[in-house]
């Protein structure tokens, strides 16, 4: 299983890649091989607000439905488009497939995230 | 022939399967009849078969199906009991057949009579005061519920009240009725014994709280014994229990959701209650509820007053209707033909021996494939095939895997919460020589994994077609035939 060194990951298994005031949120490899094949994404929209534990959006598999949630409260400026037509590029390249882009303010929720040494350790205890 | 031919591909040019007589009046165009912009420009594809064609194509689809009266049907949660036949003989009697809803009332009593019993009936097996029998199903149910509470809290002016708790382990629709009534959903997690938990529950609970929705036993088949804590807790807050009915089949005449403390709860027809699935009828999701909650109750109920029966539609703060005339009537003959039959010791018969029947799996079984929650269960178990995971076979090759035995396979990944999910409901239809049969193979395919495991990973190799690609379907589904340009 890979994990990508320099994110921040959640105990729900998404991660965050920080650059400057904007978080880029996807989902780990660990989820994408627990959920299988992808089939299915919905996105939030650009301008959309969220706070700290709100669904973010929804990753449907051959085996469920799931919700991704952020962390990370703001506002969304960007959404990844291309996961629309092909979200199995989630399972192929899960650390390339970010869903959605966050601007933030509040930098001690980043605190609250695993890295990547915690997040290996909080995976090998949810086996 | 192709032995999955679609019927449009052993259609021949000009082969039919009807002679008709010369036309004895007038023809005329139909163009001159209907206007073009309502015609369509090229004629329909359509299969030309002959009649034989036609029977034999879709008798040989019927053998294709493996239904509960073929074989072993362990799915989890969804309690493929066996439909004895007397329910399908009396519900097919002139007097519930040749009978029209908008029929005056003092010639239908006996239907109306039926129907009132079975609300006085549900409502003792459940512990509830009324019972309404609209709903069409266990999800429709459930909407229905929500939307009594709903009415409850509004009607008292406590309308801040917007959200419903759903645990984790909760069936998908819990949260999703709950959504469509209007409600927000929070979810609080399992504890490490599979139960609600309590210390969860109590840091959600605020004056915004409408209730608790909880299946009991819950979807890992395990009986949550705080039941009675999580009911104060939540009405402590102002809030309402709901029961979700799809595992009643664990506690008919043992234990009821109203002494539990739940206010509302919904029962499934086409389960507990023996009326066919799917393909057979449609289903019924009758939903009881306390006194307090009786106002709100879907409009019509059957009441009794001076020898007769009537539907009383004077009920000024029900929700109104939830389907058209009074449910699946024809359904709920076939639950009332089975409880009837099975009497009140049979009933609590059929929660013994389902629940006896799932132990004696788990048991039987526990030390090849991992039983994450290794106590007492109730009418199904859940395993995890993470062993068989560890070792590159996942829990759907072992489904597929079943599919060669002639056994439909256990509902799989899910819950959620446990990972390579396998969750089997033997029901208290099965014998103990079908319960060893589906452990032999089990245990067959367990060893598979080490010895053989291309046979699990390529199976099912005995059925008319092979593994499926469900990743494809589910991405670029093909739902109609379409004629070659």
């Amino acid at each position: 299983m890979e994990i990508e060194k320099g994110l921040k990951y959640t105990k729900e298994h998404e991660w965050i890649r920080v650059e400057g005031n904007k978080a880029y949120i996807g989902i780990t490899d660990y989820a994408q091989r627990h959920l299988g094949d992808i089939v299915f994404v919905e996105l939030p929209e650009v301008d959309d607000e969220f706070n700290a534990g709100d669904t973010l959006g929804t990753v449907e598999s051959v085996k469920a439905v799931s919700d991704v949630y952020t962390q990370i409260s703001g506002q969304v400026v960007e959404i990844n488009e291309e996961l629309l037509d092909n979200p199995g590029m989630m399972n192929k390249e899960p650390y390339e497939s970010w869903l959605a882009c966050i601007e933030f303010t509040d930098t001690s929720e980043l605190d609250q995230l695993m890295d990547a040494e915690d997040y290996k350790k909080f995976c090998t205890e949810e086996d | 022939m192709k032995d999955n031919a679609l019927i449009f591909e052993i259609s021949k040019p000009g082969r039919k399967a009807y002679s008709l007589p010369d036309c004895d009046v007038p023809k005329q165009n139909v163009e001159d009849l209907i206007p073009g912009e309502y015609l369509r420009d090229t004629a329909p594809v359509l299969p030309e078969v002959s009649e034989l064609d036609a029977v034999r194509h879709f008798t040989r689809l019927s053998q294709l199906n493996h239904g509960v009266d073929t074989g072993f049907y362990p799915l989890g949660s969804c309690t493929m009991k066996y439909n004895p036949k007397v329910n399908e003989a009396l519900s097919r009697l002139d007097g519930f057949t040749q009978i029209h809803p908008y029929q005056d009332e003092t010639t239908v009593q006996g239907a109306l009579k039926l129907m009132y019993d079975m609300d006085k009936m549900l409502s003792e097996i459940t512990g509830m005061e009324r019972v309404t029998l609209q709903p069409a199903a266990g999800a429709h149910g459930e909407m229905t519920g929500q939307m009594i509470i709903k009415a409850y809290h509004e009607h008292r002016g406590e309308t801040q009240r917007t959200k419903m708790v759903v645990p984790d382990a909760a069936h998908g629709t819990n949260p999703a009725s709950a959504v469509m009534a209007g409600f927000d959903t929070i979810e609080v997690k399992s504890d490490d014994r599979g139960g609600v938990d309590i210390e969860a529950l109590k840091s959600v609970m605020s004056n915004e709280i409408a209730g608790l929705m909880l299946t009991n036993p819950n979807t890992l088949g395990l009986f949550d014994e705080n039941i009675k804590e999580i009911a104060k807790i939540v009405h402590q807050a102002g809030g309402i229990l709901y029961y979700d009915g799809a595992n009643a089949n664990a506690i008919l005449g043992i234990s009821r959701p109203g002494d539990m403390g739940f206010d509302v709860v919904h029962l499934n027809l086409h389960k507990t209650f023996s009326a066919p699935h799917g393909g057979g009828g449609p289903g019924s999701g009758p939903v009881g509820v306390k006194k307090e909650l009786v106002p709100f109750l879907p409009k019509p109920l059957v009441e009794f007053k001076e020898g007769s029966y009537y539907l009383d539609d004077d009920r000024p703060l029900s929700i109104g209707k939830v389907k058209s005339f009074y449910g699946n009537f024809n359904v709920v003959v076939k639950a009332y033909t089975y409880i009837l039959s099975m009497g009140a010791d049979g009933l609590r018969q059929v929660s013994e021996g389902a629940v006896l029947n799932a132990n004696y799996i788990a048991h039987k079984l526990k030390d090849k494939y991992l039983l994450p929650f290794d106590r007492v269960c109730m009418h199904e178990c859940v395993f995890s095939c993470q062993k068989q995971k560890n070792k590159g076979v996942s829990t759907l090759d072992i489904a597929k895997r079943l599919l060669d035995f002639g056994f439909h396979p256990p509902t799989i990944y899910f819950p959620l919460i446990v990972h390579e999910a396998l969750m089997v409901e033997p029901t208290e239809s099965e014998s103990k020589e079908s319960l060893d049969e589906f452990i032999k193979a089990m245990r067959q395919i367990d060893q598979e994994v080490d010895t053989d495991p291309q046979q699990v990973l390529e199976a099912p190799h005995n059925t008319s077609v092979g593994r499926l690609d469900e990743t494809l379907a589910a991405r670029k589904p093909v739902l109609r035939w379409m004629p070659k340009e």
